[in-house]
């Protein structure tokens, strides 16, 4: 037997490490389930050539032209076009409230000046705050227009088709006219960083307690669960804050991402979206036996967070029921806040619903932490 | 005087097995009860009970004339809690830990108290030391500084002296004893037969049973030994001695075995006859604690191992 190796050392060291594997399920289920998690959203989930977006239409003419047009750009896939009444008012609300992707305005008599030869404008507005998510589509929508204006002008209007486009598409990437994807990226990145470190740090916290053995000792101290569970929560919202002053200074002197709401009202939601993740993070120290399987269950989290939300993928890209899935995470929701806010200027009204959805959130995961903590030890 | 703690029936389950069964305990206020049995017999169970940490599974009782079973919160209130593994916080200075659990404990007059227990514990040369860097006796003095910080009525200490060295053990029990003096009970267990005898009372509990109870003397009478010391006699005596029918333990001391065994005239008849023939020396002994329990744990039905995989 050599001294510097012999396998019969080798594979008692081997197996005593397959024997302390099968002793840990979580690590077990970990490499068995990431690579499968992976393999859903990036199979499945993720498209980065979004169709089906949501395409408000302001019909002011109603006639045959502009109606081709629409048609063809629903049968485009591109888009999914509703109506909406006239008025600027149902425009500036279909976009701060994130329904529609895109708003067409076909002006008054629009078909008549076509007819006529007067190369009329058709308005498209896209919420660029996302380049990626609207770039292939507004790259369809040069072709498809001017098809469907063709198939149109037959018979005595045929000679339109000669020489120069029938009417102007006039694009207008409104929040982000350069599509810049720094300015979608950076905001978003608060959001990501934040769910990161907040659901692990205090998932850490409390299975620390657990595992060093103190927990004991703080059972055994006059505290009761809620003033454990603050008390763990609340030095993470300081340094969670600090993370956001932190990128929210990067953003602006570095990046020079426009910031056209209110930093009061970002400060305060983002205080909400902070709480709700350490919230998850200490349900799952109350499930997690220890610091390792805590930083597991706390990726477990971050992966669906990260790919389902809208951060690195255009949310609408994704199937419906990736969709779902995203919608139930608290970053998806934060997300659409801090572009809305940063980008678009979005005011409280605008953001309520998804701030509404975080505070769920909060809310379940929060009540889930306080019935998860035992008093005891058993 | 009355009872600091008075409980019957005291018992736990894990997985359906009782790990404390039906316990009777009462403690005198002011008393030092000395809580012994084997490795695994519950008695870090039952203290974890008593102090509300974990859930009784039957039985009733009362802790400070607080009922163990609602009034867990006051009762953590005024009592101390020594665990068997070291559970302060090992990243923090023994100050820190100090000053955490006074202020958790709403300790008035803070800073005073917290440098009183340093001096008092002779810890003022390692206050600002991180305890995780503590030596296991420091270790155990900060645990116990910790404990009484708040002055409780009730001192509750699972194996405190566990690894210690024999003059911080002394040290240790000749607080315990101060503490005492001055009114408050303490409950210790230990696997130590020399502090077994330095308390007021013992209980021994085996397997989650009660076996004895009382004082020391009221123990050892209580097993009903005889106990004998054989002196002389060349290698392989032993095995001999232990294979006489009176006989229950034989230990070697030295050149002298210490033997143990049944009752009244048994072991004497048999130990005259066998030294006759072995041509060795024989005298009676006071039986020792150390005997009744060995005696004990004999008699008592390991549940432990049943169902154990």
């Amino acid at each position: 037997m050599n001294r510097c190796f012999s396998c019969a050392r080798l594979f008692a060291m081997i197996s005593k490490e397959f024997v302390q594997i099968r002793r840990d399920p979580p690590t077990f289920g970990m490499m068995v389930g990431i690579p499968l998690i992976q393999l859903l959203l990036f199979g499945f989930a993720i498209n980065s050539d979004p169709k089906h977006l949501p395409t408000a239409v302001r019909d002011a003419d109603a006639g045959p032209v502009g109606r081709a047009v629409i048609a063809a750009m629903q049968a485009s896939q591109y888009f999914r076009v509703s109506l909406i009444p006239d008025g600027e008012a149902a425009v500036e609300d279909a976009f701060a409230h994130g329904d529609a992707q895109f708003v067409v305005t076909v002006p008054a008599d629009f078909s008549r000046r076509v007819l006529r030869g007067e190369h009329p404008a058709l308005l498209v507005e896209a919420d660029a705050t996302d380049p990626a998510a609207t770039a292939n589509a507004l790259s369809a929508l040069d072709r498809l227009a001017a098809a469907a204006a063709a198939r149109e002008l037959a018979g005595p209007f045929a000679g339109l088709k000669q020489g120069e486009a029938p009417f102007e598409m006039r694009v207008h990437r409104r929040y982000n006219p350069e599509g810049e994807t720094t300015f979608n990226i950076v905001p978003g990145l608060m959001g990501v960083v934040l769910t990161m470190t907040m659901v692990i740090m205090t998932c850490l916290a409390v299975t620390r307690e657990r595992e060093r053995g103190t927990m004991e000792t703080l059972l055994a101290m006059p505290l009761s669960p809620f003033e454990v569970m603050l008390g763990k929560i609340l030095p993470y919202v300081a340094i969670g804050y600090l993370q956001v002053v932190f990128i929210m200074a990067a953003a602006k002197l570095i990046f020079a991402v426009p910031m056209m709401g209110s930093l009061t009202l970002l400060s305060a939601v983002t205080v909400v979206f902070i709480s709700a993740n350490l919230a998850v993070g200490y349900t799952f120290s109350t499930v997690a036996a220890n610091q390792l399987q805590a930083v597991q269950m706390g990726f477990f989290f971050f992966l669906p967070s990260i790919m389902l939300s809208g951060f690195m993928f255009p949310f609408r890209g994704m199937p419906e029921w990736a969709q779902v899935i995203g919608e139930a995470l608290p970053l998806t929701h934060f997300l659409r806040i801090v572009r809305g806010i940063l980008l678009k200027g979005s005011g409280w009204e605008a953001i309520a619903p998804d701030l509404a959805a975080i505070a769920a959130f909060l809310f379940v995961a929060g009540f889930i932490a306080v019935r998860r903590y035992r008093m005891t030890l058993d | 005087m009355t009872a600091a703690i008075a409980v019957t029936g005291l018992t736990k389950r894990f997985g359906g097995r009782a790990v404390v069964d039906s316990i009777d305990l009462s403690v005198e206020e002011g008393r030092i009860m000395g809580f012994l049995g084997p490795n695994g017999s519950g008695k870090t169970t039952t203290i974890r009970m008593l102090c509300g940490l974990l859930r009784v599974d039957a039985g009733e009782g009362t802790c400070l004339g607080l009922d163990i079973r609602r009034d867990a919160a006051a009762i953590k209130r005024q009592a101390g809690y020594m665990t068997q593994r070291f559970s302060l916080y090992e990243d923090m200075t023994v100050a820190e830990n100090l000053d955490f659990a006074a202020r958790v404990h709403g300790v008035p007059d803070r800073k005073a108290r917290v440098a009183e227990a340093v001096e008092r514990m002779g810890l003022a040369a390692r206050r600002n030391q991180l305890a995780g860097h503590l030596s296991g006796g420091w270790k155990q003095r900060l645990a116990l500084a910790a404990s009484i910080l708040h002055k409780p009525r009730l001192l509750l200490l699972d194996e405190p002296t566990a690894g210690v060295d024999p003059q911080a053990r002394r040290d240790f029990w000749d607080r315990i004893h101060g503490f005492a003096a001055e009114g408050m009970t303490v409950l210790v267990s230990t696997h130590y037969m020399d502090e077994a005898e330095r308390c007021h009372a013992i209980a021994y509990i085996a397997y989650g049973r009660l076996l004895a109870h009382g004082t020391v003397e009221e123990v050892v009478a209580g097993s009903g030994l005889a106990a004998a010391a054989v002196r002389g006699g060349g290698p392989g005596l032993i095995e001999r001695v232990k294979a006489l029918p009176a006989v229950e333990t034989a230990t070697a001391f030295g050149a002298v075995i210490h033997v143990a065994g049944g009752g009244g005239a048994a072991l004497a008849a048999d130990l005259s006859a066998f030294c006759a023939a072995e041509g060795v020396d024989w005298e009676p002994e006071e039986p020792t604690l150390e005997d009744a329990f060995i005696h004990l744990m004999a008699g008592s039905r390991d549940n432990m191992a049943e169902g154990a995989a």
